[in-house]
């Protein structure tokens, strides 16, 4: 196992964002986490990389306990965050951008099942060597998009959490992040998904985890999940 | 040159100066805020406290470039420890636990400086080769200022090969805008932040030390510089290095032209040109963020 999350509890103040989370992902999977807005799934992730830290539940990694740790030092142990608002630097180029995620130092030497430099990002997303004078700001949503897949690329991890790729984004761009995400999956790199888009999560996981409020509701295969009307009806429909 | 025009020059020179001095006060300051969120008080109290630790390294070194070497580095240190064990821990009670905790460090360095220093001004002595006037084009103007304003000059130059041209530099620009997205792309950002507190609190503390031999050492050193930078940081917008540059000059000219000109209306001048800056642009000059 990659991934493992057990029992995580994390609060915002008093209010109980997170209880008891449990997940898991497997090396070369691809895991979808489903559910409505609001219901904890950005928070899990969050958890994971360590911007925010739960109380109490662990975060195992590779074997490694990585609960509550610096999200510098998650990330150096080979899992690389993509944040639902995609967080380019808007003040740096698009080159500079993708520069920040390399890893420096011994983090940058460890190796990684999917090894990834700017030459193989350009091959990947060429609009990002088009526009990669431009500044951050200048790039269209779906171009962001692009670029914030990629500048966590530039560190070459093995888990990649993907927060929310397709929100706000044009039905063509869509499908090319649906389409660079299982590209990337398939050189090796393991993802653990966030996505409201239903058919875009179907048509990539592997298996599947719905969220109801703050806690988990249902796991299962993307076959399990299909053949339960009842279950889609009370996570995911409104 | 005429005297009139020599005149002009003269004081544009001293403008440019007093600008530059305090771009290296209002960088530190505008760094820090935009990469840690947090306007610290403390900034100035450095400012000032670098003064008083060049006055005693002169005292015993009898050296003024050890001074102005030791002294800044001293501050920067203090500044570092400042961050690392006062501001960090300070950390998980938001902003304002992190501001007070400025305003307390400022308190205590400011009682420390009297109680050590006691509150008459104190004098610091340039070498004879920086004292006098150099004549430039029939202009006689003071070397020592000239010496100011090509320090400051060579400081704001290798800032900026810094900050454009090295990895470290890259960092810094983008935790100015973001610094937890920085932190999940694995860089230790809260080693950078307390590299940039201690470079910060360095540069106001050169700026401390090069500026003592004019306005000499004395407490209200602090809120002298300390309110022109805070408004500097504010009207060049928060976390802009131009901006704080920019603006840095202009005051500098808007001082020194404003004295010769209008001398009754010279103290208030700045306050205007920020008045007029924040209805037009509320984010300052080159702000970006609104929070």
């Amino acid at each position: 196992m990659l991934l493992e999350v057990k029992n995580l509890n994390t609060y915002y103040g008093d209010s109980h964002v997170l209880q008891d989370m449990s997940l898991s992902v497997n090396d070369g999977e691809i895991v979808a986490l489903l559910g409505r807005n609001g219901m904890g799934k950005s928070t899990t992730l969050k958890s994971i990389i360590g911007l925010v830290k739960p109380k109490s539940g662990k975060v195992i990694y590779q074997g490694k306990d990585l609960t509550g740790g610096h999200p510098f030092k998650v990330v150096r142990e080979g899992i690389g965050y993509v944040p639902e608002d995609r967080r380019i630097f808007p003040n740096l180029s698009v080159f500079d951008n993708l520069k920040m995620g390399i890893k420096s130092g011994k983090a940058g030497q460890k190796a990684s099942k999917s090894q990834w430099d700017l030459d193989r990002i350009y091959k990947h997303f060429p609009v990002l060597k088009e526009r990669s004078a431009q500044r951050g700001s200048t790039l269209s949503g779906g171009e962001q998009q692009m670029l914030a897949i990629g500048r966590t690329l530039m560190g070459s991890p093995d888990l990649l959490l993907v927060d929310e790729p397709t929100e706000g984004l044009s039905p063509h761009f869509v499908k090319e992040v649906r389409d660079v995400l299982e590209e990337i999956n398939k050189a090796g790199v393991s993802i653990l998904l966030v996505e409201h888009n239903l058919k875009v999560a179907m048509s990539l996981a592997n298996r599947v985890y719905l969220m109801g409020k703050a806690h988990l509701g249902f796991s299962g295969t993307v076959e399990e999940l299909n053949d339960n009307p009842e279950i889609r009806a009370k996570y995911l429909e409104v | 040159m005429d005297a009139t025009m020599a005149m002009y020059v003269a004081q544009g020179l001293h403008g440019l100066a007093y600008g530059m001095l305090l771009f290296l006060v209002a960088s530190g300051l505008t760094l820090i805020f935009g990469m840690m969120g947090i306007l610290t008080l403390a900034h100035a109290a450095f400012f000032m406290l670098a003064a008083y630790f060049g006055f005693q390294v002169l005292q015993i070194t009898q050296n003024f470039w050890m001074a102005l070497i030791v002294a800044p580095v001293a501050v920067g240190i203090l500044g570092v420890l400042c961050e690392r064990f006062l501001i960090r821990k300070a950390h998980v009670m938001g902003h304002i636990g992190e501001l007070i905790l400025t305003v307390g460090v400022a308190l205590v360095i400011m009682d420390a400086v009297k109680a050590i220093w006691g509150t008459e001004s104190l004098y610091l002595k340039v070498p004879e080769y920086l004292q006098g006037l150099v004549s430039i084009g029939g202009l006689e103007y003071p070397i020592y200022r000239l010496f100011i304003i090509g320090m400051a000059l060579l400081l704001l130059i290798i800032l900026a090969l810094i900050l454009y041209k090295t990895r470290l530099g890259l960092i810094v620009r983008a935790a100015v805008s973001d610094a937890d997205m920085v932190n999940a792309l694995g860089v230790n950002v809260p080693l950078v932040f307390m590299l940039v507190f201690g470079v910060g609190t360095w540069m106001a503390g050169v700026a401390g030390v090069a500026i003592a031999p004019i306005l000499t050492v004395f407490p209200g050193l602090a809120d002298q510089m300390g309110m022109d930078a805070y408004i500097i940081v504010v009207v060049g917008g928060f976390g802009s290095l131009s901006g704080a540059f920019l603006v840095s000059i202009i005051f500098g000219l808007l001082s020194s032209y404003g004295v010769q000109f209008i001398s009754q209306l010279a103290p208030v001048l700045m306050f205007i040109f920020m008045a007029i800056v924040l209805i037009i642009k509320p984010a300052g000059i080159f702000g970006e963020r609104e929070d």
